[in-house]
C-alpha cells in the first residue's frame, strides 16, 4: 500500500467523528432523495399494476334506468373496448352495535362471477352464489372497520325495505381505493362501505330487471375520451343519465392521483432542497478541513509531490466520506422508502405493493454529493497549492485584527475578553463567518420546511371544520327532495337547527379551460355551513353570481367581477353566463356556491335539496340515528366530528409521519453541520487556545472563548434561517397545491422556536463533545514547536 | 576542479507578510561546489532561510538569476520546480515536519516512493542510527530522533544537495551533535553537497565554508582549512 494511502486511512481514523458527521450530512440529503422518489415511484407503479391487473375502467356514467339492450349500442361507440353495465345504488345500513347510520355503496355482480371491468381482488372468502339475495362481498376497509369476516351479518334498507345480509367475502377494488361516502370529505371505514351482491338480487330489490343504472367503459389505446363521453351522454340522456366522466373525475382515482401527486411533488421539492443544503454544508466543511492541512500539503510539495498527486490524495479522502454518506443515506432512504410505501399502501388498501428499485437515484445522490464535496476541497486545495511550499509550511501570517469600533466608543471595555476575541475573530473572517452562519441558517430552514405541515394542517382543520362547515351532521338524500324536508328534519329528535343544501353538477368554463364542479345552493342566512373568503371572513353568498374556490379562480384565471360560462349537467341542460362574486378559502376540491333561490331559478325548479345540514344536541343523537336509519329516502349521514377524527387519523397521520421523518433527517444534518463547525474551529485555533492554557487560563475559560463565537454565529443564523425556511415552505406549499387538496401556508411562532431550539441543542451537544477535546489540548507541544 | 552545483547572481526576494513588506534578499551572489559542507550563519531575518528556500525550489526569487548546474531555477514553473525538488533536493527543517500519522519508516517511504533510485527506507534510517525505531510514530520519538528521521527522509532519494534549515535549533547540544554527525556521515559516504543554516556558531567548525549573512546579503565568506568532526563540537 502506498504511504499516502496509509496516511489517508490513519487520518480517517483520527478524524472518525468528523468523518461520520460529514457522512451523516451527506446521508441526510441522499436519504431524502431515495426515500421520497423511491416511495413515490413504487406507489405509482403499484397503482398502475393494480389498475391493469384488475381492469380499472376509463369512463364512468350513471343513469336512472337504462335497458340492457343499450349495452350493445354503447359497445359500438368507436374507441370502446369493453362495456360493463351494472346496478349501483347507495343505501343506508343498519349494523349491530353501531349506532350511527352507515352508508353502503351497493354494486351488482354478474351471475358468472367477476365483472368485466373493475374486477375484485378477493382477500378472504368467496364470491356470492348467483341469485342469492343474502350473500354479499364487502370492501376490506369496511370489514376492518367493523371487525367483519365471512359469516358476519348486518342489514340494509334497499329501496325502503330492510334486508338481512350475510358476508361471504372480503374484497378490494381498483374503483374504490379511496372510498368516500356521500357528503364526506374523508374516507370513513366504519360509516361507508362498498357492498357487492348478485345482480339478480339487487335488480329485484330495485325493480331493475333487464336494466342497469351504472356503466363503465374500457377504451382502446388511441380512443378519444371526449368523443366517447359525448356519444355516451347522448345515448344515456333519455334514461336519466348523469354526465359521463373520465378517470380524472372518478372520486377514488382523483384522490389517489392527488395523494400520489403530492408525494411526487414532495419528492421533487424536498430532496433537492435537502441535497443542496447538505452539499453546500459538506462543501463548506471540507473547505475548512483541507485548509487545516496547509502545512502537510506544503511538506508534500517540498518533498516533490505534484499538485495532482496531492489533490488526488485529498480527493480520495473525500471519496471515502462521500461513500460513507451515500451508503448510510441509501440504506436509510431505502428502508424509510419501503416504510412509507407500506404506510401509504396500507392506507389505500392496495392488494399488493410493487417496490421499484431505482439505481439511478443512488447515482444521482452520490454524484451530487461527490461534486459538492470535491468542489469544496478543490477550492481549499487551490488556495494552498498556489502557495510556494516554503510559505505553505509556515503557519499563515498573523492576520490583521482591528478594533470593532473606534476606541472612543470603548465597547471593548464593556465586553469580556473572550467575547472580544470571538467578535474580532468574526470581524476578521467576514466571509467564513457569513458562510458558517448561512450553513446554520440552512439547518434551521430545512427544519422549518419539515415542521411547517403541522401548523398548516391545524389551520386547515380550523377553517374547514370550525369556521366553514360547522354543522354536526349532513344527511344526504338518495334523490333531490322538496324544500319542506328541511322542516321535517328540524323536527326530528335531537336536531337543534337544519339548513338546506342543494347541489347541481355543472361544467364551469372560461375560455378553453373548464372543470366539472358542483354548485352548492345555500340560503342567504345559512349559519352552519358558511362561506369563508380568502381573507378568512364569513361572507354572504352573492344573490346573483358565484362564490368559487380560490383555487378554481386561479385555474380559470378569473377574478371577482369576471364572467364564466356554466353548462348545467342536470335538469335543463343549458348553458348560462354568471359573474364571479367572491373567492372562497377552502382546501378540499373545487367548489362553487350560490344563493339557493338563484339555483332554483337557474334549474327552473321548485326549491329542492340534496342534503340537509344539521346542528345536533349531543345528548339525544341516538334517537336521531335510529330515526334516520329507518328513512328510505336517506342515502347517508356524514358526521363532522367523525370526519375530523378520520382526517387526523389518515391524512394528518401520513403528513405528520412524512414530516417527522424529514424533521429527523433535517436534525441529523443540522447536528452534523454544527458539530463540524465546532470541531474545525477547535483545530484552527488549537495552538492559540493551548497557549492560553499555558498562560494560566482554565479549561472552562478556554472553552468559553471557543464557544462564544459558535454561540454568536448560531444566534445570528436564526433570523435568516426563519426567512429561508419560510421561503422554502412557501415553495413546497405552492408545489403541493392541487385541485383536490391544498393548504394555506401557516407558520406558528412555536415552529420557528422549535426549529431554532433543535439547532441550538445541536450546538450545545457539539460543544459538550468538543469540550472533551479542549481538555486534551497538548500544552507542551505548543511550547516545543514553532511560533 | 569540482563541479559547480549552485550559481546565483543578484538574487532578491521581497515578501508581503501580513501587512508588512519585507525585503528578505537584497542581491546575493554565490557559488556552491559539489560535495561541500557550507554553513550559513547570521541573525534572524538576515535572509538565510529565504535563500535556502529559493535554492531548494520551495520559493521563487523576486529578481536575479539562480542556476542549479545548467538548470536556471529562476525560470522554472511550478511543475518543473516540483520535478527539481523530487530529483535533486533533500530538506531538513527545524521542526522536522514529519507526517504525524505515519511511522518513521513510512515517513521515509513517502519520499522513496516518488524517487528514481532511492535507497531502502530502512537503509536510510540505519544511516542515521535509527534502525531500532522504524515502527514508531513521530509522537513516540524524541526531538533528536524525529530530526534524524527527517534527515533519513531527506537523503533516502540520494539527492545531490541537502538543505538543512536550523536542523539542531530545537534540540539540546548532545542530541544536536548526533544530528550533525548524521549529516556529516551522509556527506562523506554519499558526497551530498550540504548547506546548513544555524544560529549556533559552534557548528561552523564542521564546514568547508561559512557564509555570514546580514540584512539580506552575504557580508563575509570564510573558508575553514580543516573541518572538525562532529564529536569534537560542543555548545
Amino acid at each position: 500500500m502506498r504511504v499516502l494511502d496509509i496516511k489517508l486511512i490513519r487520518d480517517l481514523i483520527r478524524l472518525w467523528a468528523q468523518a461520520l458527521a460529514i457522512g451523516f450530512v451527506i446521508a441526510g440529503g441522499v436519504a431524502t432523495l431515495v426515500l421520497a422518489v423511491g416511495s413515490a415511484r413504487s406507489l405509482d407503479e403499484t397503482r398502475t399494476a393494480y389498475y391493469e391487473r384488475y381492469r380499472f375502467a376509463d369512463v364512468f356514467a350513471s343513469a336512472k334506468r337504462a335497458p340492457k339492450s343499450l349495452v350493445d349500442r354503447i359497445a359500438e361507440i368507436p374507441g370502446v373496448a369493453a362495456v360493463d353495465a351494472r346496478i349501483a345504488k347507495l343505501a343506508l345500513l343498519d349494523i349491530p352495535n353501531f349506532r350511527e347510520p352507515a352508508t353502503g355503496q351497493f354494486i351488482s355482480l354478474p351471475e358468472g362471477g367477476q365483472p368485466l371491468l373493475n374486477r375484485l381482488y378477493i382477500r378472504m372468502g368467496r364470491m356470492p352464489e348467483p341469485g342469492n339475495a343474502e350473500e354479499v362481498v364487502i370492501s376490506e376497509s369496511f370489514a376492518k372497520g367493523h371487525g367483519f369476516g365471512p359469516g358476519a351479518r348486518f342489514s340494509a334498507i334497499l329501496n325502503g325495505r330492510k334486508r338481512d345480509l350475510a358476508v361471504v367475502g372480503i374484497a378490494l377494488s381498483p374503483e374504490f381505493i379511496y372510498a368516500i361516502g356521500p357528503g364526506d370529505i374523508m374516507p370513513d371505514d366504519r360509516r361507508f362501505g362498498v357492498i357487492w351482491m348478485s345482480e339478480k338480487a339487487l335488480a329485484s330489490a330495485y325493480d331493475l330487471e333487464g336494466a342497469f343504472s351504472s356503466v363503465n367503459l374500457k377504451l382502446l389505446r388511441d380512443a378519444s375520451e371526449r368523443e366517447v363521453i359525448q356519444r355516451l351522454d347522448a345515448l344515456l340522456d333519455r334514461y336519466g343519465g348523469r354526465a359521463a366522466h373520465g378517470r380524472k373525475d372518478q372520486t377514488s382515482h382523483a384522490w389517489l392521483d392527488h395523494e400520489l401527486d403530492m408525494l411526487d411533488n414532495m419528492s421533487r421539492t424536498l430532496p433537492p432542497i435537502f441535497l443542496l443544503v447538505a452539499a453546500f454544508l459538506v462543501n463548506l466543511t471540507l473547505t475548512r478541513l483541507v485548509a487545516l492541512e496547509r502545512e502537510q500539503i506544503g511538506l508534500l510539495k517540498a518533498l516533490g509531490y505534484s499538485n495532482i498527486a496531492i489533490a488526488s490524495h485529498y480527493i480520495k479522502f473525500i471519496l471515502v466520506l462521500v461513500a460513507i454518506g451515500v451508503a448510510l443515506g441509501s440504506a436509510a432512504g431505502t428502508s424509510l422508502g419501503i416504510y412509507i410505501t407500506r404506510l401509504f399502501g396500507d392506507f389505500f388498501h392496495f392488494p399488493f405493493l410493487v417496490f421499484v428499485q431505482s439505481p439511478g437515484l443512488y447515482v444521482t445522490g452520490a454524484a451530487l454529493s461527490l461534486l459538492a464535496a470535491i468542489v469544496g476541497a478543490v477550492r481549499a486545495l487551490r488556495d494552498v497549492v498556489t502557495l510556494a511550499p516554503a510559505v505553505a509550511m509556515q503557519p499563515p501570517a498573523p492576520q490583521r485584527f482591528r478594533r470593532l469600533l473606534p476606541s472612543r466608543f470603548a465597547i471593548d471595555r464593556m465586553l469580556s475578553q473572550p467575547m472580544m476575541m470571538a467578535l474580532r475573530n468574526v470581524a476578521r473572517h467576514p466571509f467564513r463567518a457569513a458562510f458558517t452562519t448561512l450553513g446554520m441558517a440552512l439547518a434551521t430552514s430545512i427544519l422549518i420546511v419539515s415542521l411547517f405541515t403541522r401548523d398548516t394542517i391545524e389551520q386547515l382543520i380550523d377553517v374547514t371544520y370550525f369556521m366553514a362547515d360547522r354543522q354536526d351532521a349532513t344527511v344526504s338524500f338518495v334523490e333531490k327532495r322538496p324544500l319542506d324536508v328541511v322542516n321535517q328534519m328540524a323536527r326530528l329528535p335531537g336536531v337543534l337547527a337544519a339548513e338546506p343544501y342543494r347541489e347541481i353538477p355543472v361544467r364551469i368554463r372560461k375560455g378553453a379551460i373548464e372543470r366539472r364542479v358542483m354548485i352548492a345552493g345555500r340560503p342567504r342566512n345559512a349559519d352552519l355551513s358558511r362561506i369563508i373568503d380568502v381573507d378568512l371572513r364569513p361572507v354572504t353568498p352573492p344573490e346573483s353570481g358565484l362564490a368559487i374556490s380560490d383555487m378554481l379562480a386561479q385555474i380559470l384565471g378569473v377574478r371577482a367581477g369576471d364572467f364564466v360560462e356554466i353548462d348545467l349537467l342536470e335538469g335543463p341542460r343549458r348553458t348560462v353566463t354568471l359573474p364571479i362574486a367572491a373567492r372562497v378559502e377552502d382546501y378540499f376540491g373545487l367548489r362553487a356556491f350560490m344563493d339557493a333561490e338563484a339555483v332554483s331559478r337557474l334549474m327552473r325548479e321548485a326549491p329542492a335539496v340534496n342534503s340537509v345540514h344539521l346542528s345536533l344536541d349531543a345528548n339525544s343523537v341516538n334517537a336521531l340515528y335510529q330515526t334516520v336509519k329507518a328513512m328510505p329516502s336517506v342515502g347517508g349521514m356524514a358526521l363532522q366530528r367523525m370526519s375530523l377524527m378520520n382526517f387526523r387519523e389518515s391524512v394528518g397521520l401520513l403528513i405528520t409521519t412524512m414530516g417527522g421523518i424529514y424533521t429527523g433527517l433535517a436534525a441529523i444534518i443540522a447536528f452534523g453541520v454544527v458539530y463540524n463547525n465546532a470541531r474545525i474551529s477547535l483545530s484552527e485555533r488549537a495552538r492559540e487556545l493551548a497557549s492560553l492554557r499555558v498562560l494560566g487560563f482554565t479549561r472552562g475559560e478556554v472553552t468559553r472563548i471557543l464557544f462564544v463565537e459558535l454561540a454568536v454565529l448560531a444566534l445570528i443564523a436564526q433570523p435568516p434561517g426563519w426567512a429561508i425556511g419560510y421561503g422554502l415552505a412557501w415553495m413546497m406549499k405552492t408545489n403541493l397545491a392541487g385541485e383536490l387538496m391544498r393548504v394555506r401556508l401557516v407558520l406558528e411562532n412555536f415552529t420557528y422556536a422549535l426549529a431554532s431550539t433543535i439547532v441550538l441543542v445541536a450546538a450545545v451537544l457539539s460543544a459538550i463533545v468538543v469540550r472533551r477535546r479542549v481538555n486534551r489540548l497538548d500544552l507542551v507541544a505548543v511550547l516545543k514547536t514553532r511560533d | 576542479m569540482k563541479e559547480r552545483i549552485f550559481n546565483a547572481h543578484g538574487l532578491t526576494k521581497t515578501y508581503a507578510s501580513g501587512e508588512v513588506e519585507v525585503r528578505a534578499l537584497r542581491g546575493v551572489d554565490l557559488e556552491i561546489w559539489a560535495g561541500e559542507v557550507v554553513v550559513l550563519l547570521g541573525p534572524s531575518g538576515s535572509g538565510k532561510s529565504t535563500l535556502l528556500n529559493i535554492m531548494g525550489g520551495l520559493d521563487r526569487a523576486s529578481g536575479g538569476r539562480l542556476f542549479f548546474k545548467d538548470l536556471e531555477l529562476t525560470s522554472l514553473g511550478d511543475r518543473d520546480l516540483t520535478m527539481y525538488r523530487r530529483r535533486h533536493v533533500g530538506f531538513v527543517f527545524q521542526f522536522y515536519n514529519l507526517v504525524p500519522s505515519l511511522t518513521a519508516y513510512e515517513n521515509v517511504a513517502l519520499v522513496t516512493e516518488i524517487s528514481e533510485h532511492p535507497m531502502r527506507p530502512d537503509e536510510a534510517l540505519s544511516l542515521v542510527g535509527l534502525d531500532a525505531r522504524m515502527d514508531h510514530f513521530p509522537s513516540q520519538l524524541s526531538g533528536g530522533e524525529q530530526q534524524r528521521v527527517a534527515i533519513a527522509r531527506a537523503i533516502a532519494k540520494r539527492p545531490e544537495v541537502l538543505l538543512c534549515d536550523e536542523p539542531t535549533g530545537a534540540l539540546d547540544s548532545k542530541t544536536g551533535i548526533l544530528v550533525i554527525e548524521a549529516l556529516l556521515r551522509v556527506n562523506s559516504q554519499l558526497g551530498t553537497t550540504t548547506l546548513i543554516i544555524t544560529h549556533n556558531a559552534g557548528i561552523q567548525a564542521v564546514a568547508d565554508r561559512v557564509l555570514f549573512f546580514a540584512d539580506g546579503q552575504i557580508s563575509k565568506i570564510r573558508k575553514n582549512e580543516t573541518r572538525r568532526a562532529a564529536a569534537e563540537l560542543s555548545w
